[in-house]
């Protein structure tokens, strides 16, 4: 609660996080979000959180890689705050069984790990295992389109020894971290964050299957990813400065 | 009416290989190579499609050149000529979106050929002399290479199960040596210094390439389902390899092998995890049950080990061979151009 407390100032007027179609996530009943993933160290996985969990007084949890759990302060910070390590079981166990909502960023560190030149071009959405995911727990697909994320932390170049090191994905080296020193590594830049919920996606499968087809779970995260990256360009067209929207 | 084959990985040794081999199969009506590559052998009527992998272009060719057999030739199993994020996507993530490119609804494919490798079974002291195709690897995988390998064929049993109408194929080829192929086992034997880890003489079991082309022709041609191991008869040591090269060998430490062999990369030879495991014990893989099927090898191990020695010796009096350049213009023109007289017969396809 601390943590939530904490945050909300920094999601009010840091980033001023506006939303467009929250009443698209359902209220009741497990949902899988989905969306697009950015910022060398990510604030999309918070604003989402945060965002939702105020405004529609349900929680969220965010599922992360595994390694996350590895680093010390941050794992122990990311569980308290609602966050679960990105297990196939577990997403289903709480899409499922506990009908809540999830979030995943099926992108992953491909997402995070581009460099600032490459911003809001999607990556390969992992293999598909989101839509299989939702499809056995029987949930909805709802895509949310973020802009903002990342010119919050723009990664201008990476230390590929550094990374290999530390066991890590990869090792950025941000805009913020070059204006503010050591402080960028947790503060961002205030870039204005504005966030659009796509219609959700259901897939009319019996839930519960051993296996579902692989080139209906492909065609589905194709058409998923194809849809978030055109509303992306879309709520981009009509931002005038990544700093006041 | 005849077969209309995919062969993935076109521009690879083994790619181009077995579509040249292809051509002259008047069974086979229609050819299409893929790669991101240019091909680097001249092919008569292949059709080739510059592509990457991604699911979205794969289900394309599939349906649109409704293709019945799929050769994937296409995985890297020499993990020095990939770095290892390509070596993913295209090993796992390429061999996913093509199985379930050709296990769309309404789908035409009913063969699909995978070319793996015996780098499954891994390198380990507790192995068994000789791997069967059912047997299980004894040490878990450790090298990049041979976990992706790993998790294609993991793929790929899935794919046989939801697809019980398609005949599926898995082939294991062991180290293979020949004419032509290049592999840090053949860069290896022409130092002038052959490498051995000290202590160790492992056995070795080698297959010729003109046997690799000819297995999955043979495969292809009966559409017989399985998994087969492919190695040549015999195995040999690997000090016998170097002398049989003229070559003397230098020893690498037992310990930190790694470690020593790191600064040979730069003298051009790259000993990667899997092959300094290999170089301390050895594999051996049973080779039956491709003979039972009916395949006859034309060389043992240590014939394809001999085979390789002479092509050295062309070699090394007239240089390698020059290199092919593939004209996309040129090629376009010969296939499709209506002022090419085309025999009656090849106008059937």
């Amino acid at each position: 609660m601390l943590a939530r407390r904490l945050y909300d100032p920094i999601y009010r007027h840091w980033f001023r996080v506006e939303w467009e179609g929250l009443e698209k996530i359902p209220t009741t009943g497990g949902a899988l979000l989905v969306a697009n993933h950015a910022g060398a160290i990510p604030s999309d996985a918070p604003v989402i959180m945060h965002g939702i969990e105020t405004e529609l007084h349900r929680p969220v949890y965010g599922l992360a890689d595994d390694l996350f759990r590895a680093v010390p302060v941050v794992g122990t910070l990311w569980s308290r705050v609602g966050g679960v390590a990105a297990h196939p079981d577990n997403a289903y166990r709480l899409l499922r069984d506990e009908q809540q909502l999830a979030l995943v960023f099926p992108e992953g560190t491909k997402g995070t790990g581009k460099l600032y030149g490459e911003r809001y071009k999607l990556r390969r959405f992992g293999r598909g295992g989101f839509v299989e995911i939702a499809m056995r727990a029987g949930v909805p697909v709802v895509p949310i389109a973020v802009t903002g994320s990342e010119e919050a932390m723009p990664m201008i170049g990476k230390l590929p020894g550094l990374a290999r090191l530390l066991h890590l994905p990869y090792a950025p080296v941000t805009a913020n971290m070059l204006a503010f020193g050591p402080l960028g590594l947790v503060l961002p830049f205030p870039a204005k964050f504005k966030l659009r919920v796509l219609d959700p996606v259901s897939f009319d499968v019996a839930p519960d299957q051993d296996r579902y087809s692989k080139s209906r779970i492909m065609d589905e995260a194709e058409a998923i990813r194809q849809r978030l990256q055109e509303t992306l360009f879309d709520l981009l067209r009509d931002r005038r400065s990544p700093w006041f929207g | 009416m005849g077969r209309r084959v995919l062969v993935t990985g076109l521009a690879s040794f083994w790619g181009a290989r077995v579509a040249q081999a292809l051509e002259a199969d008047p069974s086979v009506d229609v050819i299409v190579g893929l790669d991101t590559r240019d091909p680097s052998v001249p092919l008569d009527r292949t059709e080739f499609v510059r592509a990457d992998q991604s699911y979205s272009i794969l289900t394309r060719i599939v349906k649109a050149t409704q293709v019945d057999t799929i050769l994937h030739t296409f995985l890297v199993v020499d993990s020095t000529s990939a770095s290892e994020r390509n070596l993913h996507e295209q090993n796992v993530i390429g061999t996913m979106n093509l199985l379930a490119a050709a296990g769309a609804a309404g789908s035409s494919v009913r063969h699909v050929v995978v070319k793996s490798s015996t780098l499954v079974y891994g390198s380990s002291w507790q192995d068994p002399t000789w791997y069967r195709e059912t047997m299980p690897r004894v040490a878990p995988a450790r090298s990049r290479v041979e976990r992706s390998l790993v998790e294609v064929e993991s793929y790929l049993s899935d794919f046989a199960e939801d697809n019980p109408h398609v005949v599926v194929t898995l082939m294991r080829f062991a180290n293979v040596v020949g004419t032509d192929i290049v592999t840090p086992i053949t860069r290896a034997l022409q130092l002038p210094l052959v490498p051995y880890v000290f202590g160790f003489d492992p056995l070795l079991q080698f297959v010729e390439e003109d046997d690799v082309v000819r297995a999955i022709e043979f495969v292809t041609r009966h559409r017989i389902p399985g998994i087969f191991n492919v190695a040549g008869d015999g195995r040999l040591p690997w000090s016998e390899v170097a002398a049989m090269c003229g070559k003397r060998l230098a020893p690498m430490p037992p310990v930190a092998t790694e470690l020593a062999a790191a600064p040979l990369a730069a003298l051009g030879l790259e000993l990667p995890k899997e092959l300094l495991d290999l170089l301390r014990y050895g594999r051996g893989v049973d080779n039956r049950r491709l003979k039972n099927a009916g395949f006859e090898y034309r060389y043992t191990s240590a014939g394809a080990v001999r085979n390789f020695i002479r092509a050295v010796q062309l070699q090394r009096v007239v240089g390698r061979r020059p290199s092919y350049r593939y004209e996309q213009d040129v090629e376009q023109f010969f296939r499709h151009s209506s002022a090419i007289v085309r025999e009656p017969e090849e106008t059937s396809t």
